[in-house]
This record gives C-alpha cells, structure tokens and sequence, in this order.
C-alpha cells in the first residue's frame, strides 16, 4: 500500500437516510434510482429479513444493500445489473425486502450466494456479510468460503427457504450481537 | 490479509455513541480474503463485477437549491459543495453514484421521524445526487446545514454535516460517510466525529474554496473522497508495496 492515498473514514448513516437513498420515500420526489428490484432471466424470487440488536429489539431503521450474479453466476452481464436496496420498514410487517432472481454458482467451489451490506444509525462503519440458501446444501457443504467459516456460526448466512404461492420467500434475519450474532466480513 | 485498510474507519462499538453499544457487533469481523486464500481476490464476487455508471439521475438532482422549490428559494447561505472521487493509487473514478442528503438551514430533516422543533422549509428537501464526470469530479449546489440536537447525551449537538453515500466500481468500495465544515466548534464534542482515528479526522472536514466558489452566487466547499480502490490494491502490491 505504499504511496497510496489513505481512504476516507465511513460514517454512520443516521436517522434520516431515507429521505436521500430510498426509491419510495419523498411521494415520488428526487426518489433514489437504486430500487429493491433486481431482473433478468431465471427463477424470480423474494428475500426478507428483519435486524435485531443486542436487546433482541426490532430495528426499524437498517439500509439493507445486496450484490450478486445472475443466474447464470455472471457478474459481467451487460443487461443484468445485481445491486438493489432496501430498508427495514420497507415492507408492512417492518422488514426489508427484495425481488430478485436467484443467482447461479460462479465455480464448482462456490455456492450461489449474494453479498449483503449492512448500515445502519449506531454503525459506525459498515458491515458485509453474505446470503446462502438452505435448498443448496449439497453446494453449500463445498462451498470454499463457507466451509471455512466456524460450524457453530455458519447457519447465520443461511436464508431459510419457504414458498408462498409457488414462489420461493427466503428468510434472512441478522443478529447484531448475541448468541446468533451473525457473521460479518473484512473485505 | 484484508484489502481495505479497516484502521482508517472508526470501530463497530465507540462507548460514547451511545447506539453503537447495542447494534455494534461483539466478535469480530471474519477476514474474507483470508478464507479464499490469496491468489483470487479479483475473482472474490465483493470485488468483482462494475457497478460504476449504471445510473440515471435528473437534471436538478445535483442542486438542492433548485430542485425542491414551490414557488420561492430556501433560505440559508448557498454553498457550491465540489470534489474529486479517487481511488487509493489517486485515479479518477468515473461514473460514481454519490447521494447527498442534509438538514435544512435551520437544523431540521425533511423526515417524518424528525421530531427537532425547528422550521422546514417549503422550498427545500436537503437532497441530492450527482454521478461522477470522466474526471472523477462532482458538484452540488445547497445551502449550509444547520446544527441540531440530539438524544445521544444531555444538550448534545450535531455540527453541520452533509450525508454522503457512494456506490463506487465494486461493492468493496461502497462508502457511507458525512463531511463536516471548516472551525465547527461542535466538531470537539461530537462522539460521531470523535470515533474516526484522530489522523484521519481531517479528511471528513471540507475546506473553503475560492477557485469553487462562484462570485456573488455562492460559497465553494472543497470535498475529495477516497474509495477503498479494491482493483487499485493488487496493483500497488505487484509493484512490491
């Protein structure tokens, strides 16, 4: 890292944010272009969380963002763009919520997975962690980031899978602090 | 070894902000890299892929003064807020997505959830968003922030920030953060402010600009950001960093 310029300090995002980068707040007005949508080819699905901190308390007011391949496991897909965003409260029952496409695996070592980053006011900095699927458990055992991660820890990043409908919902809760402390990455 | 240098962000639980305590993980961070092992950082999906210029904003977004008016001009000082986007080997990011969003003049949120009894202003919404030119720059035009009180410790005040957010070339570069002005007193009691390494403190602090500053229009604040410039690492370290 020599002669590199040093990197600017992350902040909190506050109390606020949603007046600057939600896609439905303001009634429509100067609504941010990153919606909680993800399309392209393959099997559409829904991902839904809630965010709870150390008191085991709701919190209401977390910016969700998620990254990920098409289904394909493309990442260089000209028409499909794998980034949206959410927030808890997003949806009516509190939690944040997105429509996307499952994405496929990138390798034969790698589970198909998306990247979430987590903020929120009360962070500091923000967090990675990554989403897998519990209805991937044969690509999930081989997978070469998961399999790394401590066995007691794992089940944190594993969305569980349900359907409504004929669509797969899959759920993501994430543990601030806690015996189900999620877990959250350096990059 | 970790790409971003995580020495120059503040910690995940800084005691006196108070509602770090409670969201702020306890254990620490998993080292991403560490359990890929080195040779396939770039390959990494949080490194890899473009997420630059895949956004299409409007033609006021850049400028808060105008773009939320119902018939009259927001009141405060009119400020030109201007920079560079750079990665850590200082090259220009184009296409950048940086949203902005602030209080208005007189220290209060176009939000539902603010409660602060301060005036909003009809003509002013406090945001905006710019997406980087060629030359890594952006430019916004708004008015001052007011400071504000909050719940954090008794008679605890804001110094005037602006919110910034920026989706940058890969999802390792994406960065939350909020600039502050030049000899705000409230900067020395700020646990915000206060949690960010004091030697990188400074970076977060604008300074005032005459060559940005348009004449008899308004005030130019200078704002230089550094992403993390996660493609921008292996290069300094082929070149035996």
């Amino acid at each position: 890292m020599k002669s590199s310029l040093p990197l600017t300090p992350s902040q909190t995002v506050g109390s606020f944010f949603t007046i600057g980068l939600s896609a439905t707040e303001n009634e429509g007005r100067l609504a941010s272009p990153v919606s909680s949508q993800i399309s392209g080819e393959g099997e559409v699905i829904s991902v839904v969380g809630r965010v709870f901190d150390g008191n085991q308390e709701l919190v209401p007011d977390a910016l969700i963002e998620i990254w990920q391949a098409d289904a394909m496991g493309s990442l260089s897909n000209q028409n499909f763009f794998g980034f949206a965003r959410s927030h808890t409260g997003d949806n009516a029952e509190g939690k944040f919520a997105f429509r996307t496409v499952k994405p496929g695996p990138r390798s034969d070592t790698e589970a198909p997975c998306i990247s979430v980053v987590v903020t929120m006011r009360g962070l500091l900095t923000q967090l990675y962690t990554r989403l897998y699927f519990s209805d991937e458990s044969a690509a999930n055992d081989k997978d070469q980031l998961l399999s790394r991660v401590p066995e007691a820890r794992r089940d944190s990043l594993i969305a569980k899978c349900t359907e409504d409908d004929g669509e797969r919902i899959y759920i993501f809760d994430i543990c601030m602090q806690g015996d189900e402390e999620t877990v959250f990455f350096h990059l | 070894m970790a790409i971003i240098d995580w020495t120059q962000h503040p910690p995940l639980i800084y005691t006196d902000y108070k509602s770090s305590l409670s969201r702020g993980p306890t254990q620490s961070p998993v080292d991403l890299t560490t359990l890929y092992g080195e040779s396939s950082t770039l390959s990494i999906q949080e490194f890899d892929g473009s997420l630059v210029n895949r956004f299409t904003i409007g033609e006021l977004d850049h400028d808060l003064i105008r773009n939320a008016q119902q018939g009259g001009y927001p009141l405060g000082k009119r400020m030109v807020v201007s920079g560079k986007v750079l990665d850590q080997a200082g090259r220009p990011q184009a296409g950048v997505l940086i949203e902005a969003w602030q209080a208005n003049a007189s220290g209060r949120y176009a939000h539902k959830v603010d409660q602060h009894d301060a005036p909003l202003d009809p003509n002013f919404l406090g945001v905006g968003r710019c997406v980087t030119d060629n030359y890594g720059c952006y430019r916004f035009y708004t008015i001052k922030p007011g400071a504000y009180p909050w719940k954090n410790h008794p008679n605890a005040w804001r110094p005037q920030h602006i919110h910034f957010s920026l989706v940058g070339e890969s999802i390792a570069d994406r960065l939350v953060t909020q600039m502050y002005f030049p000899g705000d007193p409230l900067l020395n009691y700020d646990p915000i402010f206060a949690a960010v390494p004091e030697s990188a403190q400074d970076r977060l602090i604008s300074t005032l600009d005459l060559g940005i500053t348009e004449a008899d229009y308004a005030l130019g604040y200078k704002f230089d950001i550094v992403l993390a410039g996660a493609k921008a690492t292996p290069i300094d370290a082929e070149q035996g960093a």
